[in-house]
């Protein structure tokens, strides 16, 4: 094309505000777009073709072409899984081959959830008393805090209980029973 | 024997088996008799740009108008090219249409403006209104849609598809009246907000014609259930939240009811999804079409593979690319009927991690010889793969690729990826849409404009080198109706050789491309049937540098001319400069 290209651009008359990057963005684009023959690509100090990466797409308006109501929706279900529209935790339960996640807002209440994880593994918890912790069974629901220690479903109020919870654990056997007497 | 012999009612019968738009338009340009029994006769209308002519001169040819489609803003508005109120307003057509005595039917809109006024003047005003389709329309709230539901007393179809809805938290559904059992097609899954759940069963429950519903991502599994025994009869399904407890009753009896539902041929939503809850959809599988599963970011590589392999008779696939290119090629050996398919990014921001490559699309092409319409968006492309599926397919009608990387080469051999769609638009001779992307030079458009003879619509982005690829698309597609063009080094030559040409297209856009001020108004000079806008949206600018803007050298971001037979439309912002 022309042998003054980067005369061109810096006289470049456009309609934007002064100073706007764009033309720049665009410009730096273009020039990895000449053919590969083309030795006025280094022009900008850049070397040419596809090693300089072109501006990240955060910069470029409206690429890629995904239709603005699917990008929205995109960043909706990514913020939905993180934010407190449901606080998902993690449930492990000991000699399970795999985990499961469930939404502790669902649940109004301590039965509620333990009724959800008997149903879900398979198993009885016994009964809860806050002297002893869970009697009559091989197991303990568990969960890890805030601060990473393991503690005792049902200690704590629910509200309480579910703000601080980072994960679950059905806890098996004599560890288990550790867990529960006093004088942790 | 001559027609003319004929009575008219002869002749408005022989009309009645034409259907199409095209043909209804070239029926009427044969004699002033045809044109007359045509105008009176004709029921649909479809108009492309809204500003191409005005709702008083449809609305006087066509008295007998029931169905009327709209199309507004330009297409690149769809990602975020245009501003929100540029134009594109519905409600000067619905205003014209109640005035007069047209007995409206159908409205379809795309890319429109709607106001819930809109919305509210069109559902008291035309009593045998039956259905309203709106496709990434936006401007309107659940107000208006509560409007429609109140008023349209046989409502047949209401289908809101990808509009941004301000969702008032309404009792939009509670406003169809006891009385409307008329309902076919219920679409609202573009709707953020709650609804009232026993409504929606009760109204279900009294539309014994719903063949096809769409829910929104707050309607839970147990009212799903709840609603698929209602309708068992339904042919199409969107699904809104999947989630629930595998081992649970209400899943036993979503799955018992599943197995009644038969005539489920076209499945979509699962807006919120687990995958464990999947394998009860299977037994439906085997009699899908269309599957569409390009909302369900919850769904992974494997979940999709395995739910595709049920999938025998589907024909159109819309899905996310975690499926990846293995999950393609289970595709291709499972679907030999399919005939489109769509993969979309996952993460539209991530090139790096985008799971489909060249390598599922040879796959695809190779398994599925119905192939006719493609959106692939991928990681990167070759010429040798698009050579290939060149050489599998012949049938193409659609063909849009995107590569995320705007102008990624050949990887392998570092060349623009000229040759590849050289030989996609020389072997598939019925292609009407192409949209290109990758590294590429004037060759492709040499390429185009030599093979792409029946091409309609093409859309082009940081490609070319000069004028001339410009050149060769505006000389050698005849066909050519829309052209849209974005960050390509194409400028006045290319823009003033030949302005006829624009009579011919419903429209072009450029923006970021070399086009200066002084040569759109050559151009809206020595054409007064095209109208020329310029959208400049540093409107922030101050008055002096106003001033220094009125140069003609100056290059303009946006311009976007279309033709029309009405001259200038009077509700442009004042960031659109009407030449």
């Amino acid at each position: 094309m022309e042998n003054s290209v980067a005369y061109e651009k810096a006289t470049e008359l456009r309609l934007g505000l002064p100073g706007i990057d764009e033309p720049a963005v665009l410009s730096s684009v273009k020039n990895n777009k000449r053919p590969l023959h083309d030795e006025k690509s280094g022009e900008n100090g850049k070397s040419a073709q596809n090693e300089t990466a072109p501006p990240s797409k955060a910069q470029i308006v409206g690429w890629p072409p995904v239709q603005s109501y699917r990008k929205n929706n995109f960043q909706q279900a990514k913020k939905s899984e993180s934010e407190c529209g449901g606080i998902y935790v993690k449930v492990s339960m000991d000699g399970a081959p795999y985990l499961r996640k469930i939404d502790l807002k669902v649940y109004k209440g301590y039965p509620e959830l333990l009724q959800v994880l008997e149903n879900m593994f398979k198993f009885t918890i016994g009964d809860y008393s806050e002297r002893e912790g869970y009697k009559g069974s091989d197991y303990e629901p568990t969960y890890e805090d805030k601060d990473g220690d393991w503690m005792l479903v049902g200690d704590v109020p629910w509200e309480m209980f579910i703000r601080s919870c980072k994960r679950l654990r059905i806890m098996k056997g004599s560890e288990a029973r550790g867990l529960s007497c006093s004088g942790v | 024997m001559n027609m003319n012999y004929f009575p008219d009612e002869v002749v408005e019968h022989v009309f009645d088996f034409i259907t199409s738009h095209k043909d209804r338009n070239s029926v009427s340009l044969v004699c002033k008799s045809w044109y007359k029994i045509e105008r009176y006769s004709r029921q649909r209308v479809f108009i492309g740009n809204c500003y191409s002519i005005t709702p008083q001169r449809l609305i006087a040819r066509f008295p007998g108008l029931k169905s009327l489609t709209l199309k507004g803003k330009p297409h690149f508005a769809d990602f975020n090219l245009v501003p929100h109120d540029w134009g594109g307003f519905v409600y000067p057509w619905i205003k014209a249409l109640a005035k007069s005595r047209i007995g409206l039917e159908e409205l379809r809109l795309k890319r429109m403006v709607v106001s819930d006024d809109s919305l509210e003047l069109l559902s008291k005003s035309f009593p045998n209104f039956k259905s309203l389709v709106l496709v990434s329309c936006e401007g309107f709230t659940t107000d208006g849609v509560a409007a429609i539901a109140a008023n349209c007393r046989f409502l047949r179809e209401l289908d809101l598809q990808e509009n941004e809805v301000e969702d008032h938290r309404g009792h939009w559904l509670s406003c169809f009246p006891e009385s409307c059992t008329s309902l076919v097609s219920l679409n609202f899954a573009c709707l953020k907000g709650e609804i009232n759940l026993a409504s929606l069963e009760r109204l279900v429950a009294r539309s014994p014609n719903l063949k096809s519903l769409r829910l929104n991502r707050v309607v839970p599994l147990d009212t799903l259930q709840k609603l698929l025994m209602r309708a068992p009869q339904l042919v199409d399904l969107g699904i809104g939240s999947y989630v629930d407890d595998p081992s649970s009753e209400v899943f036993s009896k979503l799955k018992a009811v599943i197995q009644l539902c038969n005539s489920i041929r076209s499945l979509s939503g699962f807006l919120e999804v687990a995958p464990c809850c999947m394998s009860a959809i299977y037994p439906i599988c085997e009699n899908l079409t269309f599957l569409n599963l390009s909302y369900a970011p919850g769904l992974q590589g494997n979940d999709l593979t395995k739910l595709v392999q049920h999938c025998r008779k589907l024909q159109r696939l819309w899905i996310l690319d975690c499926i990846g290119d293995k999950g393609l090629g289970v595709v291709a050996s499972t679907c030999k009927e399919l005939q489109e398919l769509r993969v979309f990014p996952s993460d539209p921001f991530d090139a790096e991690n985008a799971a489909v490559t060249e390598e599922g699309l040879v796959l695809i092409s190779a398994g599925c010889p119905k192939l006719n319409s493609l959106l692939y968006f991928c990681h990167q492309m070759t010429n040798a793969a698009l050579i290939t599926v060149a050489k599998n397919c012949t049938n193409f009608i659609r063909f849009r690729l995107c590569i995320l990387d705007p102008v990624k080469a050949d990887p392998v051999t570092n060349q623009p990826l000229d040759e590849g769609f050289g030989a996609i638009v020389r072997s598939n001779k019925s292609l009407k849409r192409l949209s290109l992307s990758g590294l590429l030079t004037d060759q492709v458009f040499l390429y185009i404009g030599m093979y792409a003879k029946k091409l309609e619509m093409l859309s082009i982005a940081f490609a070319g080198d000069s004028n001339k690829g410009m050149l060769y698309v505006l000389n050698g597609c005849k066909k050519l109706r829309k052209l849209e063009i974005r960050d390509c080094p194409f400028g006045d030559v290319a823009l003033l050789q030949d302005m006829g040409k624009y009579e011919t297209m419903r429209s072009l856009w450029m923006s970021s491309c070399e086009v200066t001020l002084g040569a759109c108004k050559t151009l809206a000079k020595k054409m007064p049937s095209l109208n020329v806008e310029i959208i400049n949206e540093s409107e922030k600018l101050e008055s002096e540098q106003l001033e220094f803007s009125f140069d003609d050298r100056l290059l303009v971001d946006k311009m976007y001319l279309y033709r029309t037979l009405v001259g200038d439309r009077k509700d442009a912002p004042e960031y659109v400069w009407l030449l």
